[in-house]
């Protein structure tokens, strides 16, 4: 059983009781909520007779749904509309701040949160969204939760959960020039199995990870997720601490002299206990690219499709599931794959860190006739800051179509959606089946500089060969 | 679609009923229920959309679609049953096409917990007999006596002893699987927390 790592002291000091059952009673630090797993949850308070036993812990955005072409209201899509206007009732009524369209501050929970300063050290995080663990990157300990906790926080502030294990990811060594974040999370989730976290938060650790930045660092805890652990976290340190300082709701003043120490106090101890430890050599990595339909099956743009004999058991029914989903073939090269759509965006990779990347490989570049490219910002904020920047125009110039900040086609809840089985070089997080809008959609996820090399060859490309 | 959905409520003991497999690794929320129906303000016409995209592709040859399965309330699964977006429609969907219970090789932890706090028993039995069921199953009905009490799922031909975690099972037995009324009676010590963490304090411009 771990023993003093973060993930121990932030779950110890939020522990409000051991539940009859076995299971533990956590308070929530804060609570971020959106337009699609929330309106059940607002609709069971109301049945129960309950109400929000702290609306400050809780915080508002819009961004699932939200079109990225057209955000004029009413939508044009009705059923989004109905879901946009039923968080604006639920906020209004249960006085929780809402960053809504044209706040400036609007965009994806998992973008919004940390720019705003609201996602700090030592808290607990919960969000009816997998990719909460996110917040992680910050040294808190976040975690996606189903609507029916979305109701218990709502009404209690707290969740009943089952403490998890801890296991270390080791980084060692440096990434390469050309080899980023993204790829050394695909890189560990192929390594460890989409499984292999079930039941675990995932510390990462490590040379490779200490030099990330921020940004960075929540690409990796964003991907915790697919890797099977639901919370992902590092231990915080000074760009930990320089990133929150003047966000809008981090503290000021005195409160921040108070926050620094504490926050300074709070890390895994030089002698904790794991409940297991990996260790993963970072330079040995190359631009990862998925082939098939879970976010496990990635390979370096180099290597070829897997044979079925080069498979563990467990990984063969998938593997035959996904030659045949993506009429990919074993031994066949991932390079020169030619794809039809690229998406750079998500709270994966929709940061503007992420954007400075892909732009800075399209500069006087054009996208292929045979592409369709589109760029969409996490938030309102990341967008405003592209555009100061001139990235907007950059992204333009070489024909990406520059969007409106939301979701949009990571998970296609929009309009921006796969069409038949066309297959897009992604920068987000999900390669599943028909996940890009299209049952028979095809995504291979990688880095948003690698999406950029493919939409100017108009197929899977080395970005290393446009940057080096 | 089958009769009327009715929620289950308290006590969880004992469930009686026909076995449905689905034969894959990995399957993911998305496939369980496709984003797009994800835009409703309630869970109550999830049941129809089930498997939406797969059922398509199957015309008609899904295991959800199969005549002689309309009326199976327990799912036979593989590994990672549930993996990727935290939507509790996923379950809800089940719940409402009519499953009542799920044994698997093993779950994605959020689709775990989802299950449980809608009342959704699951539980994990070795890949061995998870595959013998199923082979078991796909050419005969399998009804399955589901015991909570001593974990245990009997048929005719089978007896199986089914693994759940003891902090579910205790749940279902005592009827409080419903998480909300639990956590409210500690409302006290709750308050106490709001006010003694110290990041709750250099934060005080949120409240």
């Amino acid at each position: 059983m771990s023993k003093d790592t973060l993930f121990d002291k932030v779950w110890d000091l939020h522990k409000v009781s051991s539940l009859p059952g076995g299971s533990d009673q956590i308070f929530i630090g804060l609570h971020l909520i959106h337009e699609v797993t929330s309106p059940q949850a607002f609709g069971a308070l109301k049945d129960k007779n309950l109400t929000v036993k702290f609306p400050s812990r809780t915080v508002a955005t819009v961004d699932h749904i939200v079109p990225t072409d057209n955000q004029s209201r009413p939508f044009k899509d009705n059923l989004a509309e109905q879901m946009i206007e039923t968080l604006e009732k639920n906020c209004l009524q249960h006085k929780i701040k809402f960053f809504n369209i044209g706040s400036g501050s609007q965009g994806i929970v998992h973008v919004v949160a940390p720019e705003l300063g609201l996602t700090q050290p030592g808290m607990t995080i919960a969000c009816g969204d997998s990719h909460t663990s996110t917040h992680g990157a910050f040294g808190s300990i976040a975690f996606g939760i189903g609507t029916s906790q979305v109701r218990d926080v709502l009404a209690t502030q707290t969740i009943a959960m089952n403490k998890l294990k801890v296991r270390q990811i080791r980084c060692e060594n440096q990434l390469t020039s050309g080899v980023y974040a993204k790829d050394l999370v695909l890189h560990i989730i192929n390594k460890l199995g989409v499984k292999a976290g079930v039941g675990f938060a995932y510390e990462f650790a490590g040379p490779a990870i200490n030099v990330l930045s921020m940004e960075e660092r929540m690409t990796i805890c964003n991907m915790s997720i697919e890797g099977g652990a639901r919370c992902g976290y590092i231990n915080p340190d000074e760009k930990t601490f320089s990133y929150m300082k003047n966000k809008l709701c981090a503290p000021k003043n005195e409160h921040w002299e108070k926050a620094l120490k504490w926050w300074k106090s709070l890390k895994s101890d030089e002698d904790s206990i794991y409940d297991d430890v990996i260790k993963i050599d970072a330079s040995k990595i190359e631009p990862t690219v998925t082939w098939g339909i879970t976010p496990g099956q990635s390979i370096g743009i180099n290597q070829q499709i897997p044979h079925l004999d080069e498979l563990s058991q467990n990984d063969k029914l998938v593997a035959e599931e996904a030659y045949e989903y993506m009429s990919l073939k074993p031994g066949q090269s991932i390079k020169d794959i030619p794809v039809e759509v690229c998406f750079i965006g998500s709270c994966t990779n929709g940061r503007i860190s992420d954007l400075r990347v892909a732009a800075k490989v399209l500069k006087d570049k054009k996208v292929s006739k045979n592409v369709k490219a589109f760029v969409v910002p996490g938030s309102e904020k990341v967008a405003n800051e592209a555009k100061q920047e001139g990235l907007d125009q950059i992204f333009k110039d070489s024909g990406f179509q520059w969007r409106e900040p939301g979701c949009s086609m990571c998970l296609a809840m929009n309009s921006d959606k796969l069409i038949g089985n066309q297959i897009s070089a992604s920068s987000s997080n999900r390669n599943f089946k028909g996940r890009q809008g299209s049952p028979s959609g095809r995504t291979l996820l990688m880095s948003p500089a690698m999406v950029a090399a493919a939409a100017i060859n108009g197929k899977v490309s080395d970005v290393r060969e446009f940057i080096n | 679609m089958k009769s009327e959905f009715i929620p289950p409520i308290g006590k969880i003991t004992q469930i009686n009923g026909q076995c449905i497999s689905l034969i894959g690794n990995d399957i993911d929320t998305d496939r369980i229920i496709p984003a797009r129906f994800l835009k409703c303000v309630n869970f109550d016409s999830l049941g129809e959309s089930v498997f939406k995209d797969d059922r398509a592709t199957l015309k008609g040859r899904h295991p959800f679609d199969l005549e002689e399965n309309k009326n199976a309330t327990i799912l036979i699964v593989n590994s990672n049953f549930g993996c990727g977006s935290s939507r509790e429609h996923a379950p809800q969907a089940l719940m409402r096409w009519g499953i009542k219970s799920i044994i698997g090789e093993s779950f994605a932890d959020i689709f775990y917990n989802n299950c449980i706090a809608i009342g959704i028993p699951c539980f994990t039995l070795p890949k061995k007999s998870i595959q013998e069921i199923q082979k078991y199953n796909d050419n005969k009905f399998l009804f399955l006596e589901i015991d909570l009490k001593n974990s245990l799922a009997k048929s005719k031909d089978l007896h199986l002893n089914l693994e759940i975690k003891e902090s579910s099972r205790k749940m279902f037995l005592s009827g409080e699987w419903d998480a909300t009324s639990a956590l409210l009676e500690n409302e006290k010590l709750i308050e106490n927390k709001f006010n003694d963490l110290p990041y709750l304090k250099f934060n005080t411009h949120l409240l």
